[in-house]
């Protein structure tokens, strides 16, 4: 069992050298991708299973015991987080590959993209099972360096200055991280997460304080809390849809897990955090405040992501078992619903020749499918019954709503920011798909993957994201027995006594 | 059904022929006799001190990383004495695309980290194994080795993929500039 752990991020790797091998042969690079992903979800799957049932599974490397090895753990919340990801992941390279296919035909092949993206995908992998906060640190490692060469590649000078703007901000966090580790060990001597819980206890609590806001400002960064989410809605509209979809679903998630990892297990708190509540209105309500404000579709959505990630430091920042729970809820369906927006939007803008919500219209007419296709996933975010997203905010208000009196004005502000989210979507819904027909607009940089004009969409790019619509309707579906994992899932984390002996023994 | 060209993958990822120091060179003000004949010299040396690193890592401060990095360096010093010359690109001459190279080396440390696996030992556990070489005396051997075998293959890869991307690379499209300029 314990083999099987380390899969997820071993397998993506042996993809990608497997890949850069194969460079002249499209198809075998394709197949690589998709057999790798299809393989990790699989496992994911197994894992959660096995976590749920018997407990974290544990795997040492090299067969050194914690704290001095590194070990890989799946317990419920990162197996779940795994599976969900691999699944979307799988989802976009789909999409990814039927987007190449009809831009460039079917045999050209690229050197570069198939392996920097099983290599994102390793790198997501090992943040949600490293038990250790180095490796957690090599894990965003991995993950921003594939992304720095997705966002920049195939790109025109404009895209390259907010590609610099992710790259800086990227590097920045990073060096904070790498400096937190630093002063962590010279606290502790240690860096493992579950050998962490117990000695960081003993620490003076001016210290532990400063060490708990440094993660906090480190992993704010790459989860875009206001006010450090500046640079979201500056680069990711500049990616292709795919990479956008990739980067919206995943990275920012990837952020908020470590979050909540680490508040949880190394740093609990007693009560509701107020400095986390602060953090969680400002982030709900101006990320839906930017929202509105924006013409540009991609935009709109990168705003409605900060916004949501607000949604998630919430249900942290009630402490407790059920705010833990819907936090991770919510990520599941999030990571879901915010791929697959982007994805629609990538159909949109090549349906329309546009970003700009003001230059489209009419879209209905011409294309029902897509209406239908952008309409779920919105009506998903916003959280109106009987969607996903309405399962996830159910379970964050009854933890804000027991949780006391600060959490339950909070709360507030989470239905506030709903409401915000559908008239956001609702206004993009009529300005978009209703109104007159207006002509698409031609392609105005045939060298650049960004806007593609009139292009044709083939069939797998509908095909995954219809995909990843009948997954975020599963959630729903599923919603009795994945809230039960879930809410288990907070009541582990917030007794960490599951995963700490499980690690240590 | 596409109003694109297909990516021209061919033209810039073909091998070009062998790495050699330049046999007949033009434009002699370019050469410096003193750099060419002490890479010549140098060239086989470091990569042997490469190599050393390489087998040492396990208990000695080296390693695959640092190893590549030294063969690289061989490299980039081949590259600067053979510099580009008219019509001899040394810089961009492999037998062997850097891509490869690093393909390789992945898939060397990837297989040999999960190969314990199949012995039922944990992943990236390693095994040892003790020869008495007659002259050198007790020689360890460490399964890990092959991982860094294999990094050491990558960074090479890596190694050259830079010098050609910024290095020939950048001086090939200087000259296509220059050629754009100076043509009709």
């Amino acid at each position: 069992m314990s083999t099987l752990v380390t899969l997820p991020v071993l397998l993506p790797i042996l993809g990608a050298a497997l890949t850069v091998l194969a460079a002249r042969s499209a198809r075998t690079q394709r197949l690589i991708g998709i057999v790798v992903l299809a393989a990790v979800s699989v496992v994911a799957a197994v894992l959660l299973v096995a976590a749920d049932r018997t407990g974290p599974v544990v795997a040492e490397l090299g067969g050194w015991p914690a704290p001095v090895g590194i070990v890989l753990v799946a317990d419920r919340l990162s197996a779940l987080l795994l599976l969900i990801s691999t699944v979307v992941t799988l989802a976009v390279l789909v999409y990814a590959i039927g987007q190449r296919i009809s831009d460039y035909g079917r045999e050209t092949a690229s050197t570069t993209f198939h392996p920097i993206f099983l290599l994102l995908s390793t790198g997501v992998s090992l943040a949600y099972l490293t038990g250790d906060l180095f490796s957690l640190f090599v894990a965003f490692e991995i993950m921003l360096a594939a992304s720095y060469v997705l966002i920049t590649r195939r790109t025109n000078a404009s895209r390259i200055r907010s590609g610099m703007t992710y790259v800086i901000i990227s590097l920045t966090s990073s060096l904070l991280f790498l400096t937190t580790i630093a002063l962590v060990y010279a606290a502790t001597g240690t860096v493992n997460l579950a050998d962490l819980a117990g000695r960081v206890a003993a620490l003076p609590e001016g210290l532990r304080t400063l060490l708990s806001m440094l993660t906090i400002v480190t992993f704010g960064i790459k989860a875009a809390m206001v006010p450090l989410h500046f640079w979201l809605p500056d680069s990711y509209p500049n990616a292709p849809a795919p990479v956008t979809a990739l980067f919206a679903g995943l990275l920012t998630k990837v952020g908020v897990y470590a979050l909540l990892r680490t508040q949880t297990l190394v740093f609990p708190g007693t009560g509701p955090s107020t400095v986390l509540l602060v953090l969680a209105v400002l982030t709900m309500v101006v990320g839906a405040l930017g929202a509105l404000a924006q013409d540009d579709l991609n935009r709109l959505l990168s705003f409605l992501l900060v916004s949501h990630i607000g949604f998630m430091l919430f249900g942290l920042a009630v402490y407790d078992a059920r705010g833990a729970g819907g936090t991770a809820l919510y990520i599941v369906h999030h990571i879901t619903v915010q791929a697959t927006l982007f994805l629609v939007s990538g159909l949109i803008t090549r349906r329309t020749g546009t970003v700009s919500i003001d230059a489209m219209g009419g879209l209905a007419r011409r294309s029902p499918a897509l209406a239908v296709l952008f309409a779920v996933p919105a009506l998903t975010l916003a959280g109106i019954p009987p969607t996903s997203g309405f399962v996830a905010k159910l379970a964050l208000l009854q933890a804000g709503a027991t949780g006391g009196a600060a959490t339950a004005v909070v709360a507030g502000f989470v239905v506030l920011a709903s409401l915000l989210t559908l008239y956001a979507m609702v206004r993009v819904w009529v300005r978009v798909f209703w109104g007159t027909e207006k002509e698409p607009l031609p392609d105005p940089d045939p060298t650049d993957e960004l806007v593609v004009g009139t292009a044709r969409a083939s069939r797998p790019m509908y095909a995954a994201t219809v995909a990843l619509v009948a997954v975020s309707t599963a959630i729903a579906v599923a919603a009795g027995p994945l809230s039960a994992i879930t809410e288990q899932a907070g009541a582990d984390l917030m007794a960490r006594t599951p995963y700490i002996e499980a690690v240590l023994g | 059904m596409s109003n694109r060209e297909p990516v021209p993958f061919a033209q810039w990822d073909e091998p070009e022929g062998e790495w050699t120091l330049p046999g007949a060179c033009p434009v002699r003000s370019n050469r410096t006799l003193m750099l060419e004949a002490a890479a010549r010299f140098l060239f086989p040396t470091v990569l042997v001190f490469s190599v050393y690193l390489l087998i040492v890592g396990h208990y000695a401060p080296g390693g695959g990383f640092p190893g590549g990095l030294v063969a690289g360096l061989a490299f980039v010093l081949r590259y600067i004495a053979g510099g580009e010359s008219e019509g001899a690109e040394i810089g961009s001459r492999f037998v062997v695309r850097p891509p490869v190279l690093m393909g390789l080396g992945l898939l060397v440390a990837v297989v040999s980290a999960l190969a314990p696996a199949a012995f039922g030992a944990p992943v990236l556990a390693s095994a040892k194994v003790s020869f008495d070489i007659p002259l050198i005396g007790t020689v360890d051997l460490v399964s890990s080795l092959l991982i860094d075998i294999g990094v050491y293959l990558l960074i090479i890869g890596v190694v050259l993929d830079l010098l050609r991307s910024l290095g020939s690379g950048i001086e090939r499209d200087a000259r296509e500039a220059a050629g754009e300029e100076a043509g009709p």
